[in-house]
């Protein structure tokens, strides 16, 4: 921080104890797009096992961990964290805050996702990783069939888990108190709504996760019974709380993609976005009905012909809200004055990719169809659709939109494209094809397949898509280094959202006054008026700012050590991380910290809006 | 936020939600035992899921004793109670009463979780174990999760108590007793929820 009443030793320990949204914002992003890089090459390795029939090129047992943690490290630690990078640099902004609720525990989820990320991750060089695949069903993932690898499993996503719904809690109750004046709840951006509606999925979809977890621990660590059949347990128990949290989870990810497209499409249509309140309300409905659907995961399971027509019936309903968001996406489109950058370009290649995804979701939501869809690449091919085509495109609109915003440089369009249509095309290679796979008869999570089946060519094929899309990828990281000195303007895309009325780097008080919110996209809204300035609802004064602190990493550390002395089975190293935790929160609790005041005189006035 | 932190003069109306800090603290809290409340939902799923998996070892029916759970849950409730009086200390400007009622609520707090464990080694030397069986396994599960909650409550509320042992009431420590009261009473509403699904239909069958 630039200031000098705050703790500034050096830049290394600036990061490590910051709590500036956006700080912990490009932390996010960093950390995820790391783990985004791990959890591609899992994918590659993936592919060429496939490439062809009868491979050698990685052992069963290493296709096993690989598939377990290529769908582990996508979900928990690069999709989630990177939205999430998203989420904390740019929700205050949006709303027009100067910081989050609980900076404090903002910078603890980080640290607390991070630290889990590389537990989980450590697993490879202990003992192997897990490999009872990402949903690591029981007995699968029981103490008899599962080694050490699992143990890393259900520590590292427990403890990154808890990271994950602190922040909820922080989104939820920042967007709920912190907006500026004005601003209210249907006055909102997109981004900010979905961002709302995912974070109350997090706080009611991941304690199930939290409770699946301790089960599979204590069962795995302390010989619990409740998944043991010949002690009474039953293995559907599992099942039951990992869908609970799972299925809202596919909403938790691909809700805040919606968001971004809803941003991106209307800036560069140069229209406010179609049917406003539809969009909330169907983003509000998609999230009801997100929770009351988790059994169609279970329709082989012998539930029963009611349970599933219920499930089947309530999957088919999540339809209509997605068509409307789809048509209204459209609509927005309509007559609008289109530029074709990068960010829109994913968000209108998002559109019909997506739609293919839907229409294949309700193939399987036919319960009766499912029976022979299920765990076929049918499967793989439905939600790859769906997770690459709405929130990795999300992920890629998101960055080539928000990124001179958040690095203060434009990426280099040319280069670009060329992402862009390599990784597009690449990804309707690779996944298309897998649906003829799924249907031909080819098993999901099988680490080969026979000669002479028919099925050699369209695996190629699809590793070849793969390819694309690694390359594509390359490009990406050589255009953020070609573009490192293309110095960007406040607001380059002639934005409509508060975001963009700050300056690029952004203050670390984010706005020098409290904006005031007149109409949905304010800053649009005043551009339109004539205004210089937006309206502010107070006068320059000095400003209140939170200091740092070096708590939450060193809690984060005290539960990794505790990891390590359950994993091992030495409690003694479990209570002294555990002690180290708890100290920390001790400390948190009686120490006072009031933060620090920035003076007048070191603030700079926000700078016109055109 | 944070201007008038140390005031130790007139304090306003209901100082627990007087600042901004306090607001979010308050409504983050609500949000948090959302979270709680699902996670005690899935432990009674499970719970109920496996409540007849006894695998031929003791049942709910041999081992449950109403008698004490009943007493158990007379001094949760009546802890809870304690720690409503505090509150109206607190809202008076009262802060040695809330202070004096807050470790009335800390004992009782502490008598249960002694009886608890008493309980707990009673039904091991009947022959039900963490490990002995499947309604063993989530038994102890769902009502040792609580346990452990009523344990992080007393930690947090002693915490508090010896923090602010000297001084009085003020806008930063009134959120966070308020907050470690409504905690304390979230813990009282799911032991009655493990009073009647688990020991009276335990023992109703």
């Amino acid at each position: 921080m630039s200031n000098s009443q705050a703790y500034s030793k050096s830049v290394l320990w600036d990061w490590l104890t910051t709590v500036d949204h956006k700080k912990i914002g490009i932390m996010y992003l960093v950390a995820g797009a790391f783990f985004f890089v791990l959890g591609g090459l899992e994918a590659m390795l993936i592919r060429i096992q496939l490439m062809f029939p009868e491979s050698n090129f990685v052992s069963a047992q290493a296709f096993n961990e690989l598939i377990t943690m290529h769908g582990t490290t996508m979900i928990f630690l690069a999709a989630m964290p990177l939205l999430f990078g998203f989420m904390n640099f740019i929700v205050p902004l949006q709303i027009g805050a100067r910081d989050v609720a609980f900076p404090f525990l903002n910078s603890l989820g980080f640290w607390l996702f991070l630290s889990g990320g590389i537990l989980l991750n450590l697993s490879w060089f202990f003992g192997g990783a897990p490999d009872a695949g990402w949903t690591a069903y029981v007995p699968l993932s029981s103490a008899a069939y599962a080694s050490t690898g699992l143990d890393y499993y259900v520590l590292g996503l427990q403890i990154s888990g808890a990271g994950t719904l602190i922040g909820g809690i922080n989104f939820l109750v920042t967007i709920i108190t912190m907006r500026a004046p004005g601003m209210t709840m249907m006055k909102m951006p997109l981004f900010t709504w979905s961002t709302f509606v995912a974070s109350a999925l997090i706080l009611f979809a991941f304690p199930a996760l939290t409770v699946g977890l301790f089960l599979l621990m204590f069962e795995r660590l302390f010989g619990a019974n409740y998944f043991i059949v010949e002690a009474g347990g039953n293995v559907v128990i599992w099942q039951h709380l990992f869908w609970i949290f799972g299925h809202p989870e596919v909403y938790i990810l691909v809700l805040p993609a919606f968001g971004i497209f809803s941003e991106v499409l209307s800036t560069f249509s140069k229209k406010r976005l179609f049917g406003y309140s539809a969009m909330v309300f169907a983003t509000l409905i998609i999230g009801f009905l997100g929770f009351m659907v988790w059994a169609h995961h279970m329709f082989t399971v012998g539930m029963g012909p009611v349970a599933n027509a219920i499930f089947a019936v309530a999957t088919m309903a999540i339809a209509v809200p997605t068509g409307i968001k789809i048509f209204n996406w459209l609509l927005t489109l309509w007559g609008g004055r289109i530029s074709f950058t990068t960010a829109n370009m994913f968000a209108l290649g998002f559109i019909p990719s997506f739609v293919l995804g839907g229409v294949t979701g309700v193939m399987l939501a036919t319960s009766a169809a499912n029976y022979q869809f299920h765990d076929t690449y049918f499967v793989v091919a439905h939600f790859h659709y769906v997770i690459i085509g709405g929130v990795v495109f999300g992920l890629f609109s998101g960055t080539f939109y928000w990124w001179p915003k958040i690095f203060g440089t434009m990426l280099n369009e040319t280069l670009g494209k060329w992402f862009f249509w390599l990784f597009f095309i690449g990804f309707h290679l690779t996944f298309f094809v897998q649906h003829f796979l799924g249907l031909m008869g080819m098993p999901r999570r099988v680490a080969s397949y026979l000669d002479g089946q028919g099925l050699n060519d369209l695996n190629f094929i699809s590793t070849i898509g793969a390819f694309f899309m690694a390359v594509a990828f390359i490009i990406l990281l050589a255009n953020i280094f070609v573009s490192r000195n293309n110095k960007a303007v406040s607001d380059p895309w002639d934005g409509r959202t508060l975001e963009w009325a700050t300056s690029t780097p952004v203050k670390e008080y984010n706005f020098a006054q409290t904006p005031v919110v007149r109409e949905i996209d304010a800053l649009w809204y005043e551009k339109m008026k004539g205004n210089k300035k937006l309206p502010v609802a107070e006068p320059l004064g000095e400003i209140h700012m939170p200091n740092g602190s070096i708590l939450p990493l060193i809690m984060s550390i005290g539960l990794f050590i505790a990891s390590f002395g359950f994993i091992y089975h030495t409690y003694v190293v479990s209570i002294i991380g555990l002690g180290i935790t708890l100290g920390c929160m001790i400390i948190r609790s009686v120490k006072e910290d009031h933060g620090y005041h920035i003076p007048v005189d070191q603030i700079e006035p926000d700078k016109e809006v055109v | 936020m944070g201007h008038a932190h140390h005031n130790t003069g007139a304090l306003p109306p209901n100082p627990e939600k007087a600042t901004l800090e306090g607001r979010n603290k308050f409504l983050a809290f609500w949000f948090f035992l959302g979270g709680e409340t699902v996670l005690f939902a899935s432990l009674f799923g499970t719970y109920l899921g496996l409540r007849n998996g006894t695998a031929g070892g003791p049942t709910a029916q041999d081992i449950f004793h109403l008698p004490l759970a009943f007493i158990m849950t007379m001094i949760l409730l009546t802890s809870s109670l304690t720690s409503v009086f505090a509150m109206l200390a607190m809202k008076k400007g009262n802060f040695k009463q809330m202070l004096l009622w807050m470790w009335i609520t800390v004992a009782f707090g502490l008598a249960f979780l002694g009886l608890e464990i008493y309980e707990f080694f009673d039904y091991v030397g009947q022959g039900l174990t963490f490990t002995s069986s499947a309604f063993g396994s989530a038994f102890y599960t769902l009502v040792g999760f609580h346990g452990a909650h009523v344990a992080f409550g007393i930690g947090w509320i002693l915490t508090l108590l010896i923090r602010y042992r000297k001084g009085g009431l003020t806008l930063t420590n009134a959120p966070k007793f308020y907050l470690a009261s409504l905690y304390w009473h979230f813990i009282d509403v799911v032991w009655v929820f493990i009073f009647t699904v688990v020991y009276l239909m335990g023992i109703g069958g």
